[in-house]
């Protein structure tokens, strides 16, 4: 089944919704291109599933436009645009079987013969031998899928998933993963999601925009935005950081950066300011630590703490290093060594400069 | 969900949710608050007007007029039909509340896969017909009955037979309402995650604190309900007095119903009437009100 | 007495239920019997005579069929006109919400003697002849209300996402209310109809004030209640509660039945 016909570049400009003094989602430009599969990650109340309601036409935007490929659709009516949704928890038709679910748009839209194009989705789907079961008579995977089916079905220009797999166990829920990601790729269609599953949106999107506040905070592959975090929400919410604040002593390729009395290394182009007052960040994952007094190699950063936790969790040992300015530091490191440290164990906290990222002061937690 | 939280808001925005064409519900509410106040709200205003009407001379004729002496003599000569119907239906609900509690929390969390059968079995006495059910009870009541003879024995019947006494006025009324306390109170109940009962029990609450502190509250809605719809038909009953009672268990209902229909006394049944749903409305919104559950339509 | 304290509950709660079915048995054991004089309250001897000849007594077939025909009437027409207000109620937004609640609040908080007594100072006012059309205005008065409040129910409990995905899914407004609303409302309004049908089947007070000389069901018993009922009443009394009762008991079984299919459909996969 091919449904890249007539897939097109997703455009949002200037977009704003307020219900009342309360702006959920405020000046949103955003594009994203055909074919992609984008995510919308963020908390609760980011205004995220407010945006992709506005692009289904559940809800009309304050301000602003939608534009899929060059046609203005910020006011035509859900029932007109060629948009479709995943629901939140499905919102399959309890009274319909499976079958007459997904033909439900092909219906409406006056297809005769809709036979051939359910049965074929059915089968993309791996829910052939079901067609004729009522929706409650479906496991959660089984629905979940039953709602992406009914949507594809109609060969959107855009697919809206809803934290489409909020409602499923950990080991489904990966399970699924895979499975949208597999059925995307093989329909070619746009898929606009929306979670706050971090792990969810890294696992399955091309792209991914984290919002807060109505806005958005940085945009990018996952691995960039892990890598490159741009703002202390993003740092945090996506993943975990350890941040620290300075000011930037000297510029060049690699700022020089002190803070708590302490001197450490930023290269420049991972920085988003330059001068003046820094926050300055790194990955648990990236650090490493060292018994107090033992020798750490040139050119690192390093910062002397005492460990106030350590929780083994097979694969990696996770610590809380309490620093000199007691501040809780959290490190991941890989079960490798042979010693392991213990709660009390004065050590000293060391990693690579290339792995420190900086940003704006204004943004320090 | 984010944002969409406040979901009210939003779905008040949308055109599914709510719609705010006002024309469109104005069409729909049309015939059926026509119909109500044509026929609900007319009649009531009518019969305050034949409350205050004037004998003509004519028997069953009567002019307008406004004679308030209406009110005084129908309170004069009905007072004690008025205080018999309220101390019945009163006691009649307190008893139905006793009996409908058991069997509501029994359906609510005992009941498993019968819920649904013991549900219809609750409404199925409204497939047989009231007054058959109701004459029913003086077959069951009888003087030589069992349970009459039972009672005897035990010397606990003043009148030595519960038939045509107010205990059978009572019963009766018990009895026909008891449907309209169970459903009430047992949607009431069906609403009580049950493992607040064991948290209850998990903080060292006995079952009957338990069910004090945590059940009891939780089902005061379907408590006031319940009583609301037991006592309003009650108190206005005239079927189980009559069928059931002597000439002296007579209620208010009796008198209305032959000052109507009997003695053609018009504005006298009248001004009954209207003093009965002015009692019961001032009860009911004084009850509403005590019982904090304003939102119960 | 440990097993009586644990069981406490479910045995007043079944007594209970005898407690209700116990007038009922005697109303269907009275239609077997032969009474001694004219009044049928104490049992006298076994005879079917009753149930061969239900409508062997005059007027008790058509008093029956009288109450059959006001009930499915009033049924109709209240259920219509109550549906639209709920939906009005739960959909729209208007002037006069907090009015519309309380005019349909009030007939249920009013005795059924100032409701029917209250229209029938009408009728009499208007010199409006009384009969089968004056109490058929009085009952779809009555089930207004009553439907009202169980289809508002069943619409504020319906997943407002339903809708939003047959709107997503092309359907407008006129295609969406037939395909998705009003299938999923409709068991509430159906539920709705059959209390209100009953209510009408039943009802004697506003029935008597608003009849004139036209005898239903109700009325009919009624009389016959000061002259002896005749044991025919017994017999289709019970007749009517043994079908319903049945028609109720076997959709539920069947509910129960494809509820089982379901779960058992669901731990296959």
């Amino acid at each position: 089944m091919d449904a890249s016909g007539d897939v097109q570049d997703l455009h949002l400009l200037d977009l704003t919704k307020a219900f009342g003094d309360f702006v959920a989602v405020d000046d949103l430009t955003l594009t994203i291109p055909a074919g992609s599969f984008f995510a919308l990650l963020g908390p609760s109340g980011c205004g995220k599933t407010t945006t992709l309601r506005m692009v289904a036409g559940l809800e009309d935007p304050t301000q602003g436009q939608i534009l899929l490929g060059e046609t203005d659709i910020t006011h035509e009516k859900p029932y007109k645009r060629h948009v479709n949704t995943v629901f939140q928890s499905y919102a399959l038709f309890p009274h319909l079987d499976i079958f007459e679910n997904v033909a439900f748009g092909l219906r409406r839209r006056g297809i005769k013969n809709v036979e051939p194009q359910v049965t074929a989705m059915l089968e993309l789907v791996e829910l052939g031998p079901l067609a004729r079961r009522k929706p409650a008579q479906l496991s959660g995977g089984q629905q979940q899928r039953v709602a992406v089916a009914r949507a594809l079905i109609n060969q959107p220009g855009v697919l809206l998933l809803d934290e489409p797999l909020g409602a499923l166990d950990l080991k489904l829920r990966r399970q699924m993963q895979i499975e949208l990601k597999r059925i995307q790729t093989e329909v070619g269609t746009t898929f606009v999601h929306v979670t706050h599953d971090q792990e969810e949106a890294m696992t399955m999107a091309d792209t991914v925009a984290v919002m807060n506040k109505g806005r958005i905070e940085q945009m990018g592959a996952p691995i960039d935005i892990y890598d490159l975090p741009q703002t202390s929400f993003v740092a945090n919410f996506l993943g975990q950081s350890n941040l620290l604040s300075g000011s930037v002593n000297s510029g060049g390729d690699v700022l020089e950066v002190s803070a708590q009395g302490q001197r450490f290394g930023v290269p420049s182009n991972r920085s988003v300011v330059t001068s003046g007052d820094i926050v300055i960040g790194v990955r648990p994952e990236k650090l490493s630590l060292a018994a107090a007094g033992e020798q750490v190699a040139d050119g690192r950063n390093a910062i002397p703490g005492r460990v106030t936790d350590a929780s083994f969790t097979g694969v990696s040992t996770q610590y809380l290093v309490m620093t000199p300015w007691d501040a809780e530091w959290v490190v991941f490191e890989q079960n490798r060594a042979s010693a392991i440290m213990r709660p009390g164990d004065e050590v000293t906290i060391h990693w690579e400069v290339r792995h420190t990222f900086g940003l704006a002061p204004a943004e320090a937690v | 969900m984010p944002a969409m939280a406040p979901s009210k808001k939003s779905s008040a925005s949308t055109g599914v949710g709510v719609r705010r064409r006002p024309r469109t519900a104005y069409l729909l509410l049309i015939p059926g608050l026509g119909w109500l106040s044509i026929f609900f709200v007319v009649p009531l205003i009518s019969l305050f007007a034949t409350s205050l009407q004037a004998p003509t001379g004519k028997n069953g004729v009567y002019q307008a007029a406004f004679q308030v002496s209406n009110y005084a003599e129908a309170i004069a000569e009905y007072w004690p039909q008025f205080v018999r119907s309220f101390i019945y239906s009163g006691i009649a609900t307190v008893l139905a509340l006793v009996i409908a509690y058991p069997l509501a929390y029994f359906i609510a969390f005992r009941a498993g896969k019968w819920r649904a059968l013991l549900l219809v079995l609750v409404v199925a006495p409204f497939f047989a017909s009231f007054l058959l059910r109701t004459y029913a009870w003086r077959t069951i009541l009888a003087d030589e009955g069992f349970i009459t003879s039972f009672f005897n024995m035990l010397h606990l019947l003043p009148e030595q037979r519960i038939l045509n006494t107010p205990i059978a006025v009572v019963l009766g009324l018990t009895y026909n309402f008891l449907p309209f306390m169970i459903l009430p109170l047992y949607a009431a109940l069906e609403r009580i995650d049950p493992r607040l009962i064991e948290a209850a029990g998990d903080l060292y609450a006995s079952p009957f604190t338990g069910f004090r502190k945590v059940v009891w509250p939780l089902s005061l809605p379907g408590v006031v309900a319940g009583t609301l719809l037991t006592f309003i038909p009650a108190s206005g009953d005239y079927i189980n007095a009559t069928l059931l009672g002597a000439p002296s268990d007579r209620m208010v209902g009796n008198a209305i119903q032959t000052n109507f229909l009997q003695f053609r006394d018009y504005p006298i049944a009248s001004a009954l009437s209207f003093i009965l749903m002015a009692i019961i409305l001032t009860l009911v919104f004084v009850y509403i009100r005590r019982a904090g559950t304003e939102d119960l339509v | 007495m440990r097993w009586l304290r644990k069981n406490l509950i479910p045995i007043i709660g079944i007594l209970v239920l005898v407690y209700l079915f116990i007038p009922i048995a005697v109303v269907a054991v009275l239609s077997f019997n032969k009474p001694a004089g004219k009044f049928n309250i104490a049992w006298n001897e076994f005879s079917l005579s009753a149930w061969q000849n239900i409508c062997g007594v005059p007027g008790v077939c058509g008093s029956f069929v009288t109450s059959l025909e006001i009930g499915l009437l009033a049924t109709l027409v209240g259920t219509i006109f109550g549906t639209m207000i709920a939906f009005a109620l739960v959909r729209y937004r208007f002037r006069g919400r907090s009015t519309t609640n309380l005019l349909i609040f009030l007939p249920m908080a009013t005795p059924e003697v100032v409701l029917g007594s209250s229209l029938l100072a009408l009728f009499l006012n208007l010199a409006f002849p009384l009969g089968f059309w004056t109490v058929v205005i009085a009952h779809i008065m009555f089930i207004i209300s009553f439907v009202v409040v169980a289809v508002k129910a069943r619409l504020q409990g319906m997943d407002p996402r339903l809708e939003e995905a047959a709107r997503d899914l092309y359907a407008d407004a006129r295609s969406t209310f037939r395909h998705v609303t009003f299938p999923l409302v409709l068991p509430g309004i159906l539920g709705a109809a059959l209390l209100g049908f009953s209510l009408s089947f039943d009802d004697y007070i506003i029935s008597a004030f608003n009849a004139g000389t036209l005898v239903t069901f109700p009325i009919y018993i009624w009389g016959a209640a000061q002259r002896g009922i005749p044991v025919q009443v017994n017999a289709l009394a019970t007749l009517v509660f043994v079908i319903a009762l049945t028609i109720v008991l076997v959709s539920q079984f069947i509910n129960y039945r494809r509820r089982r299919m379901l779960e058992a459909g669901m731990s296959a996969d």
